[in-house]
């Protein structure tokens, strides 16, 4: 059964088409890759799915639930939780605050909350630094940190926006093995937006390719890397 | 883990914050009524910056129109005493409502239709101006020639109907100061304290994390004009005269919150601090003003200049505040205001 279905979502910014007619779907436990170059609407999608704001077309739902039109607290509350592809940490509060209000959302106590903080925060390394300020960390630590948050507050689905990026390609292992383990563990979704493929091969089972605003591919993910559009639209096409 | 009461203030923090307690209950004691006087006009800055505290310090929410609360609340407790005969410990609920739901109505217009920052601000002015015209109008209360509490004939303190001397009202500020402190620090160490510091940093952020930021804006701004209605209705008490001028004027609404951001913006202990700092530079200012002899009197403004300049040397060199930079200096510990400091 599908966990996360999206039919033909599209989306126009004053005339310009961003998303035009996306559909593809996330089943339950499975690790998901929406790849495509730059500006290819990707992030939209992933706004679209969070509520940030309603498709103009299409449907998305989420454990047999409609999903379109709810606010993004309203997604969040409903099991889907979302990083931002330029991090935004709660930056004058700490570490460990910053991942205790994640936690919240799910924590019947703000005790309870610190305990999920602390699991949560050992386990992405980051809890020597829980009373650091937010602000004051590394970019890759901010990146832990979004994660942190966002897997605090309790998600069957998680939607990672290039948490990737800027990664020494160890500390990208480090991350890949990470979601490979709370997959396994917890049996959490994971729908992902990568450019940096040797993450996206490592994880994803199931890659879905967006150029323009249009799918253009998907499949397992050796299949997909040899498909000519894929490779027209990422490298041009004398390159084949 | 937050200690609900005096967390992140270590044992030097702690006994300093007793022995000021114990010196403000027992200065009546020692010193002349002007003293005492002084020391209630900084109850009352420090009690009004601390509930102003809760929406822009917590939660992110510029208000510069606090004097609309203060001034419902003063006019329902005199309204109700003058005409009913009321006790302002029973008209406080009423006012309490009155200013909650004004708060509700203005937060409402403003977060439904995303006016954010600086105009959102504006809005509080605007809500406080009109109003202030209002009550010039509303002859039930006097209109523009003002509503006066008949003061009692009779010897000693009846603190039931609040009438009485001003040692009286001395305590009375103390305590609900002390009041405001503690449920402070309560709402700080709670769910909405998380939920409001969130909001503060990154509204949409927050959302993410699952938190419906209309709802707990909504709640930081009833509460915070809920407690601002509080001090006018004690206010009103005290003074016994009310003019809707001053009581609604910006003026009342930007020097409730100057010993706030002296102090420390999101801090606890910064509305208080800045409210020791602040009142008596004023009010000494004030007294050597009236010695020196201008035959006009037109120094009137020097204590706003005075204010004004204060706020100017924060920005340049504090901005976060005197609060967190004391409390480095003493070594007392994080400011329970969670990264205030």
């Amino acid at each position: 059964m599908n966990l996360l279905e999206v039919d033909g979502i599209a989306k126009n910014f004053r005339g310009l088409r961003a998303v035009g007619g996306v559909s593809f779907a996330v089943p339950a436990g499975a690790i998901v890759a929406l790849i495509g170059p730059n500006g290819a609407g990707k992030t939209t999608i992933f706004n679209l799915i969070a509520g940030v704001f309603p498709p103009d077309e299409g449907t998305v739902t989420f454990e047999g639930a409609r999903l379109d039109g709810l606010r993004p607290d309203q997604v969040c509350r409903a099991g889907i939780a979302r990083t931002f592809q330029l991090v935004r940490p709660f930056g004058g509060l700490s570490v460990e605050d910053n991942v205790v209000i994640g936690a919240l959302r799910a924590a019947p106590s703000v005790e309870a909350a610190h305990a999920t903080a602390r699991r949560i925060l050992e386990r992405l390394g980051l809890w020597d630094r829980r009373h650091e300020r937010a602000a004051a960390l590394t970019l890759p630590d901010r990146k832990r940190l979004e994660v942190a948050r966002a897997l605090a507050t309790g998600p069957r689905l998680l939607l990672l926006d290039e948490v990737m990026a800027g990664l020494r390609p160890t500390e990208c292992d480090q991350m890949v093995e990470f979601f490979h383990e709370i997959s396994r563990e917890t049996g959490i979704a994971i729908l992902l937006i990568e450019h940096v493929m040797r993450a996206v091969m490592a994880l994803a089972g199931h890659i879905v390719v967006v150029h323009h605003g249009e799918k253009i591919a998907e499949g397992a993910p050796a299949d997909v890397v040899r498909d000519p559009a894929v490779l027209e639209c990422y490298l041009g096409e004398e390159a084949i | 883990m937050l200690n609900l009461w005096l967390g992140g203030a270590n044992p030097r923090g702690r006994a300093l914050l007793a022995g000021m307690l114990a010196v403000l209950a027992a200065a009546p004691f020692f010193v002349d009524s002007y003293i005492v006087s002084v020391l209630i006009l900084v109850f009352y800055f420090a009690y009004l910056g601390q509930a102003w505290n809760i929406m822009m310090g917590f939660a992110g929410q510029l208000s510069l129109g606090h004097a609309l609360y203060f001034g419902l609340g003063a006019y329902t407790g005199a309204a109700l005493y003058v005409k009913f005969g009321l006790s302002p410990w029973l008209s406080m609920p009423v006012a309490i409502v009155i200013a909650m739901a004004v708060g509700a109505a203005i937060g409402a217009l403003g977060f439904r239709f995303r006016i954010g920052g600086v105009y959102f601000a504006l809005l509080t002015i605007a809500f406080a101006e009109f109003t202030r015209i209002l009550f010039d109008h509303f002859t039930w209360v006097g209109g523009s020639s003002g509503l006066f509490l008949p003061v009692a004939s009779r010897q000693g303190n009846d603190l039931w109907m609040l009438r009485g001397a001003p040692i009286m009202f001395y305590y009375v500020w103390l305590v609900l100061t002390v009041g405001l402190l503690i449920l402070c620090r309560a709402l700080l160490a709670s769910r909405l304290g998380y939920y409001w510091l969130a909001i503060r940093e990154d509204e949409p952020a927050a959302q993410a994390l699952g938190i419906d930021t209309f709802r707990y804006k909504m709640i930081a701004v009833m509460l915070s004009a809920g407690l601002t209605a509080v001090a006018g209705v004690l206010n009103a008490f005290y003074f016994n005269v009310l003019f809707p001028e001053p009581t609604f004027s910006i003026n009342r609404s930007i020097e409730l919150i100057l010993g706030a951001i002296i102090g420390g913006v999101g801090t606890l202990m910064g509305p208080i601090i800045g409210a020791f700092i602040l009142t008596p530079l004023g009010e000494s200012l004030t007294l050597i003003i009236e010695q020196i002899p201008t035959g006009v009197q037109k120094l009137d403004g020097l204590k706003q200049v005075f204010y004004g300049l204060c706020v100017v040397l924060i920005v340049l060199f504090q901005r976060a505040g005197v609060w967190p930079w004391l409390a480095r200096k003493l070594r007392l510990g994080a400011d329970g205001g969670k990264g205030g400091a």
